[in-house]
């Protein structure tokens, strides 16, 4: 769907701040969340979890927990079938294990009760006879050959030789001659890097509701960033036909990729199937931690050349990447984007995937991207310090563009990183002075984004207003930008269209809120919809008038003689259409349905200012600003609040978070208070700069900005604190005491 | 006649070469020639794969049409969050 480049629009509501659709359900707690759902007769369920790393069941005692008075149903893996789909089977074995746990925290059995009380006292009551395994957590010690070997026999075809079993794939990208590119650099600089494992922490733990009745038709209510394909999951697991299981996404408190998948839904369902009555389970915050889906670890070495003037001759990139007990895809994304900033002649990149006995990685917010990035900017940065160059003067000569070849294979079409750099560089705060022990970092981002499956129902009302149908739920403010797309296209207020987010009994199938796509591809199908329904009432008119339906047009809201030659009838409105529709033909409405390519890609740049305590190692972030190609931002205040969300989930990612494990293999930190996110009070305000070129690939321009965001403040962080201290540091997070060991070092 | 650039660590599978040359209007047409001529990569494919045509990423549009001098790059299947 190509850029409306003819149109040269301006445009009447798109780019304006109207009120937020949710606001008020949200701010008066009426919002229906994933745990305020409610059924009669509903049972309460609950998950064992193991306390091992690693160990075979040898065997599973259920009988004193089934005896127990209000217990309904209990199951273990043997209530399960065995999926002949490998990704199914291993989503359905992170659900419920199979054979082995492989993980602290790993499901291993569940109960349905009268109550949550006698759920939890019935977990007490099974028994399992574990024989314990060797268990292995790091990315690095899980590679090598006489690692614990987590599953057998999952690597690919492309891992080589002399590595141990859990590394299950590898990838290589890349172009030019890298050994004469280093020769030409006056400079080369390489540096190992490690990242810990951060959770998206989103406020809302995962909670469904699920209702499985004798006649096998189902429906379950969840909190999800995509019930379609809660629904496959669901229903390949459980052996149910699509069109038997009905879902529906509640409110979401957030998301950022960890709820893109499933941990509870087939639990519950195959409970409510066994106890003949709907069962919820709630996991609670400690379960989340345990046992979703957080980022990947990683390990990595970056070597780059670079000429004394500043300009990068070669770079490489050797990525390690742990995505817990079972297989996953996150190094060939970090692999692809490690050097996407970079007009390269000699490139190379190389990833990993690599098996540990830790929970199975889910998606956060550009997944694999953050840590290459952090890398490669970290030593892009050392090189301008040893160097004596300006890093943004750096990075504005390096920079791909509109032409450029890709570190990852394909030329660049148009993008806006030329432009984010350059309003960086102009920015008052690129040139605002520092005091002592402060720091200035800067880091580009970049994120691939993309459309996908969209359906998009939109309806004509009697009264004039406008009923959209969506099936993406709604994490960053879709539903009003969404509305704003379809009154502009209709040319309509804004305050007469109302957009819902649809049940998978209601819409063809949508792909997940991810990747960024919402905005692009539902708002793609949403101007499409708006001119197929257009159409229908340019020819309702032009049947009141008796002249022909090409000499109709649609402006302003209204349908109008295209010229004197037409005739001299006065406009209709939408709304005088809509009120004699009965009379006309029938009900207005216009759908679109499509799978969405051409989402364009996004770069960032981030500007951040830092004060390290010398006696401490504390970091606080001084000031911060997010510059972004937003392509066209249809609702402002959501783009920046996709900027600013992104910057103080990389800053808490940069400082404070990660996932820590005992020598045991256990989790030892399972809770806000010991995983430590970021807080208003920790934070200046976020400062934005929206910058808008269009993407070619949308009518509006629109690019996906859910994503980049998350990306550059690793590096910015890490170079700030770098340069405040006078140290390189190349380990995040950087929490107070090991800033302070570096300080010490440094002497 | 396109060229199709194929990412680093499939090059093993088709013979060394990074750049292959096939008789292709569409993306499935790519897809199937690729596999036929090469089945080494047919276990990538089948997990699925991404194309670049002149610089737009598709990730399933099978009935993408390659205009001729396009750029076609072949990528993993995209994921988001």
């Amino acid at each position: 769907m190509a850029f409306d480049q003819n149109s040269k629009r301006i445009f009447k509501l798109v780019g304006s701040r109207p009120p937020r659709p949710d606001g008020v359900e949200k701010v008066t707690g009426r919002a229906l969340y994933g745990a305020d759902m409610t059924a009669p007769g509903m049972l309460s369920g609950a998950i064992l979890r193991s306390p091992h790393a690693h160990a075979r069941i040898v065997s599973i005692d259920t009988s004193a927990a089934e005896a127990l008075q209000g217990v309904k149903a209990v199951v273990t893996s043997a209530d399960f079938g065995v999926p002949d789909d490998e990704f199914l089977r291993d989503v359905q074995d992170n659900c419920m294990a199979r054979g082995k746990v492989l993980y602290h925290g790993h499901a291993l059995g569940a109960v349905a009760a009268t109550s949550a009380a006698v759920a939890k006292q019935a977990l007490a009551l099974i028994v399992v006879d574990y024989e314990i395994l060797p268990h292995v957590t790091d990315v690095d010690a899980a590679m090598r050959p006489d690692a614990p070997v987590v599953q057998e026999g999952r690597s690919l075809e492309n891992v080589g030789p002399g590595l141990s079993q859990n590394v299950t794939s590898y990838c290589e990208f890349g172009h030019g001659d890298l050994d004469a590119g280093f020769d030409q650099a006056d400079l080369i600089i390489s540096r190992s890097f490690k990242t810990a494992a951060t959770h998206q922490g989103y406020i809302e733990p995962h909670a469904c509701l699920a209702s499985l009745s004798a006649d096998g038709r189902g429906d379950l209510w969840c909190c999800t960033q995509g019930q379609f394909f809660v629904r496959t999951l669901c229903a390949g697991i459980l052996g149910i036909e699509a069109s038997q299981l009905r879902v529906t996404a509640s409110e979401i408190g957030g998301g950022f990729g960890g709820k893109t998948t499933v941990f509870i839904e087939p639990v519950a369902l195959t409970l409510a199937r066994k106890s003949g009555r709907p069962v919820k389970i709630v996991m609670s915050r400690e379960e989340v931690f345990k046992a979703t889906g957080p980022t990947v670890s990683s390990s990595m070495d970056i070597k780059i050349g670079m000429t004394r003037e500043g300009r990068i001759t070669a770079a490489q990139a050797q990525l390690r990447y742990q995505g817990g007990a079972f297989p996953c895809g996150t190094v060939e994304m970090g692999a692809q984007a490690a050097f996407a900033a970079y007009d390269l002649a000699a490139v190379q990149t190389q990833g990993w995937n690599v098996l540990t006995n830790r929970p199975k990685e889910a998606a956060y917010r550009a997944p694999g991207a953050p840590m290459a990035i952090y890398a490669v900017e970290s030593v892009v940065d050392e090189l301008c310090q040893q160097l004596a160059l300006d890093p943004l003067a750096v990075r504005l000569m390096n920079a791909a563009q509109k032409g450029t070849l890709s570190s990852y294979g394909p030329t660049f079409d148009d993008i806006g990183l030329r432009a984010t750099l350059e309003a960086a560089q102009a920015h008052p705060h690129y040139s605002a002075p520092l005091r002592p022990n402060q720091g200035r970092g800067l880091s580009c981002g970049f994120w691939f984004n993309f459309g996908g499956n969209t359906c998009v129902s939109l309806n004509i009302n009697t009264d004039g207003t406008v009923g959209i149908t969506e099936g993406n739920p709604d994490i960053g403010g879709s539903r009003a930008s969404i509305s704003l797309m379809a009154a502009e296209e209709l040319g309509i207020p804004y305050d007469k269209v109302r957009t819902i987010v649809a049940d998978t009994s209601s819409l063809g199938y949508n792909d997940v809120t991810d990747g960024s796509r919402v905005t692009f591809s539902v708002g793609l199908a949403t101007i499409e919809a708006a001119r197929s329904a257009i159409k229908v009432m340019c020819g309702r008119a032009a049947r009141i008038w008796g002249i022909e339906e090409d000499a109709v047009i649609w402006e302003d809201g209204c349908a109008k003689p295209a010229g004197p030659n037409a005739g001299a009838f006065p406009p209709m409105s939408l709304a005088e259409i809509a009120a004699v529709s009965a009379n006309t033909g029938g009900p207005i409405a216009g759908h679109f349905e499509v799978n969405a390519d051409g989402a364009g890609v996004s770069f960032g740049v981030h500007l951040a200012d830092v004060e390290v305590d010398p006696e401490t190692g504390a970091t606080k972030v001084l000031r911060y600003t997010v510059f972004q190609d937003a392509g066209k931002a249809v609702h402002p205040d959501y783009v920046e609040g996709q900027m600013q969300g992104g910057a103080v989930q990389g800053i808490g990612w940069a400082l404070n978070e990660e996932y820590i494990y005992g020598a045991d293999g256990r989790l030892q930190n399972a809770g806000f208070l010991d995983y430590r996110t970021p807080v208003a009070s920790d934070l200046p305000n976020i400062d934005t700069v929206i910058l808008e070129i269009p993407n070619p690939g949308h009518p509006y321009g629109v690019r996906g900005v859910g994503e980049t965001p998350i990306v550059p403040p690793l590096a910015a962080l890490s170079n700030a604190v770098s340069r405040a201290i006078g140290v390189r540091l190349n380990e995040l997070p950087m929490s107070p005491p090991k800033v302070l060991g570096a300080i010490m070092q440094r002497g | 006649m396109v060229r199709v650039k194929i990412w680093g660590s499939l090059r093993p599978l088709a013979d060394g070469q990074s750049e292959i040359e096939l008789e292709a209007r569409t993306f499935k047409e790519v897809l199937d020639q690729l596999g036929a001529r090469y089945p080494a990569l047919r276990p990538q494919i089948k997990r699925g794969v991404s194309m670049a045509l002149n610089g737009r990423i598709y990730r399933e549009a099978w009935f993408t049409k390659i205009p001729p001098e396009s750029e076609v790059v072949l990528m993993p299947y995209m994921a988001g969050g």
